[in-house]
């Protein structure tokens, strides 16, 4: 029988994060995502080279909504974002980091970007693990608290976010000097995805240093629009559209743990979690950012059983 | 596959003469590509013609019933590769394995919890489809076991067993209820294709090659046995997820009928986390029943849930009617609160203001199903709008008060509100989880 099988035109771009000492930087190894060659999981159609990876998500503050599930984990390093971020890599083998500055929020303690750049530097001696470094959110504040991280990690090729349509410039302008890669977000719109990745190539970021956040949401929260602006993007991608090539980035934690569900028990939390995860990658995420290390550690055995490696 | 106009044309004699009550036999093949006329309209068609006609009308996935009544489940009859070229039409069955070696009390214990496994979500009501029992031991145990389930549940049921004579003793019983028989092979084919045509029930047909399964489905068909569901066996995940989408393209693509059949797909895992991620990836990818041992209800949720999501139109927000829904005991001291009718959000909102027991009205705007901030930016949750609501839902005299709660992300358009509908604007929390706290706190 003759099977059906799609000729792609292209590959999605691999975007490299982290540099060892051997690259100019101080990480023990480097995480790549992309490069698939075919939709998710299809092997026999086309090469998949790097699986899905999983990020820690570590807070420069103590979160004050986070469900208390969390705090069983977390709870003793709340308090201490280094302690924190080590606890994540030693106990629960995190592979790479996702430090949020929320600190940094005017409503949340107005950090401002000296200490966020010295708390970015200390947190790279304590782990060598590739970083994500995230803003707070607002804006004008993210333009210089994320300037001042991409410059104190200058040669660590970080991945650094969100870049947003109507404020990406001096973002991409600091990553660009910086040498790290970037996050362009787009409100689960194709277009949008596509025409933030083309103004950022265009300020002379190569958009193999671009990785997509679709903006997810959560398992019964509308997981389904993000479901299908994934695989509409990543057939475009293989359909030969350059411009939105890119491997994706979800917030898987974020969205699972703010439901309903989640605050009702823990248990329904941890499955929210995971379930959320499983159907993003089954739509093409590259990257996910999750918190419960039970939900990471179900997550990795089934990124293994995917990938064909034997428990 | 669907002929175009011009492919049916072909088929037709070309003599235009008018028979078919139209001008030309294009303008006939045209009305038949959408199928607005019958081919017997024509009385020249040729017996080919009609055949090929016939065939193209038909599914390329065909629709199959396992069960009676209420719980009747039907899948297949699917039409695209990705949602958003359509949608999926049918969601695939959930069913729990009972193994026959269990002991009558746990097995009845089981069902009782599986007899609870329904939500409520936006609206709909969510629940699991099968029970399929398992044979382990001999004949009698497996016949004493399916009564059993029969007995307790209302569920359709699949029976699982390559002992034919126990199948026939449990047809005798459950029969009418129309289970699934699990399953022809290679080396039972002809025993099975009787026993699921003399019984009337839909069987599975189980190979690990497309190429053999193909030809089994084949031989069925001649056989006149064609209730069918396909099965590739027990696989690696990717494995599968190849076999359902190349069985999902080969039936689409390539009007391959052979395979043109709802998948069923048995996740046999003893860790619940793997069970639970792989028959999610199979409701993602395809599957048409999926059936797993694990019955714990945040799992099953959760299942049904990505299940909802998936097989959701992506075309079609899901909406309520928009109006004015009172929440507890309202009194005309009761807050206002104005959402849209998109019932994700209505219902989130219903539901942290059912929680924080204030009884309050909500106002479903009809936004056509959109959420609030992309019904603001596409101007369907304006000021207007919203007024307009709130006098046609005749709001003002329901409360003796004069103030009107809208959502957080809105907040800049209440001087624009206040202005046109006359009311008082409080701008409430942007997240419905705020709901509660901002409730108790609101006086009025």
């Amino acid at each position: 029988m003759e099977l059906v099988l799609e000729r792609w035109q292209q590959e999605v771009s691999i975007v490299t994060i982290g540099a060892t000492k051997e690259e100019g930087g101080t990480r023990s190894y480097v995480v790549r995502v992309g490069g698939e060659k075919t939709l998710p999981f299809l092997f026999p159609e086309g090469e998949i080279p790097y699986p899905p990876v999983i990020a820690f998500e570590v807070w420069d503050i103590a979160p004050s909504d986070w469900s208390t599930e969390l705090n069983k984990y977390y709870g003793d390093v709340f308090n201490d974002p280094l302690a924190w971020a080590e606890k994540c890599v030693k106990q629960y083998q995190a592979k790479i980091l996702c430090i949020r500055l929320q600190g940094a929020h005017p409503d949340f303690g107005n950090k401002t970007s000296d200490e966020e750049a010295k708390l970015i530097s200390q947190l790279l001696k304590k782990v060598s693990v590739p970083l994500i470094i995230l803003g707070c959110g607002d804006d004008s504040k993210d333009n210089l608290i994320l300037p001042a991280c991409s410059q104190a990690t200058k040669g660590e090729r970080c991945l650094i976010g969100d870049a947003v349509q109507d404020n990406y410039k001096t973002l991409t302008a600091s990553v660009l000097a910086d040498g790290h890669n970037i996050i362009a977000e787009s409100p689960i719109d194709v277009n949008i995805a596509k025409q933030l990745n083309i103004l950022i190539s265009d300020m002379g970021l190569p958009l193999e240093r671009i990785v997509i956040n679709p903006t997810i949401g959560a398992l019964g929260y509308g997981l389904e629009y993000a479901y299908s602006i994934m695989e509409r993007a990543r057939l475009a991608a293989l359909s030969g559209d350059k411009t939105v090539a890119s491997p994706f980035i979800c917030f898987v934690g974020q969205e699972a743990w703010r439901t309903k569900e989640a605050k009702v028990s823990g248990e329904q939390g941890l499955i929210w979690e995971v379930i959320t995860a499983t159907a993003l990658i089954q739509a093409g995420a590259d990257l996910l950012v999750m918190r419960h290390p039970v939900a990471i550690e179900k997550m990795n055995n089934y990124i293994k059983t995917l990938m064909g490696v034997s428990l | 596959m669907a002929l175009s106009g011009l492919d049916i044309y072909k088929l037709l004699p070309k003599t235009n003469c008018r028979e078919c009550g139209f001008v030309t036999c294009l303008a006939f093949a045209m009305q038949l590509a959408k199928k607005a006329v019958s081919m017997d309209k024509c009385p020249y068609l040729s017996i080919e013609a009609k055949r090929t006609l016939a065939e193209s009308s038909l599914p390329a996935i065909k629709l199959i019933a396992i069960g009676e009544g209420e719980n009747k489940l039907e899948v297949g009859n699917e039409t695209v590769m990705f949602r958003h070229e359509e949608k999926f039409h049918h969601p695939p069955g959930l069913g729990f394995i009972i193994e026959d070696n269990l002991d009558d009390s746990a097995i009845k214990k089981k069902l009782e919890k599986i007899n609870q496994l329904k939500f409520e979500r936006i609206g709909q009501e969510l629940k699991v489809n099968l029970i399929a029992i398992r044979q382990n031991k001999d004949k009698n145990r497996f016949v004493e076991v399916v009564k059993l389930v029969a007995e307790n549940t209302p569920l359709a049921l699949v029976l699982m067993s390559e002992d034919l004579a126990a199948q026939e003793e449990a047809l005798k019983l459950v029969g009418v209820r129309r289970p699934l028989i699990y399953h022809a092979t290679q080396d039972n084919l002809a025993d099975f294709a009787q026993l699921s045509k003399d019984r009337a029930v839909p069987l599975v047909v189980s190979a690990k090659e497309l190429e053999l399964l193909s030809t089994l489905t084949r031989e069925l068909n001649n056989q006149a046995v064609t209730e069918l569901v396909i099965d590739t066996g027990k696989k690696p995940i990717a494995e599968k997820i190849w076999d359902l989408t190349q069985i999902r393209r080969l039936a689409l693509r390539k009007s391959q009928r052979s395979l043109g059949y709802p998948v069923l797909v048995i996740v046999d895992a003893d860790d619940p986390y793997i069970e639970t991620t792989e028959a999610a990836t199979y409701i993602s990818k395809y599957a048409g029943i999926v059936l797993i041992k694990g019955i714990e209800v945040e799992r099953v949720m959760a299942l049904l849930t990505l299940r909802q999501n998936i097989y959701s139109d992506p075309q079609k927000p899901l909406q309520i009617e928009p109006r004015v829904y009172p929440v507890g005991q309202v009194t005309n001291k009761s807050p206002v609160l104005v959402t849209t009718n998109f019932s994700l959000t209505y219902y989130t909102v219903l539901a942290e203001v059912e929680a924080s027991k204030v009884p309050s009205y909500i106002v479903s705007v009809d936004t056509e199903g959109m959420s609030v901030l992309t019904a603001w930016a596409a101007e369907k949750f304006t000021p207007e709008k919203i007024t307009d609501s709130i006098n046609k839902f005749n709001v003002r005299e329901r409360v003796a008060h004069n103030q009107l709660v809208i959502p957080g992300y809105v907040a800049v358009m209440s001087g624009d509100l206040e202005e046109k509908s006359g009311w008082e604007v409080v701008v409430g929390p942007k997240e419905a989880a705020g709901i509660p706290a901002f409730l108790k706190n609101l006086y009025l």
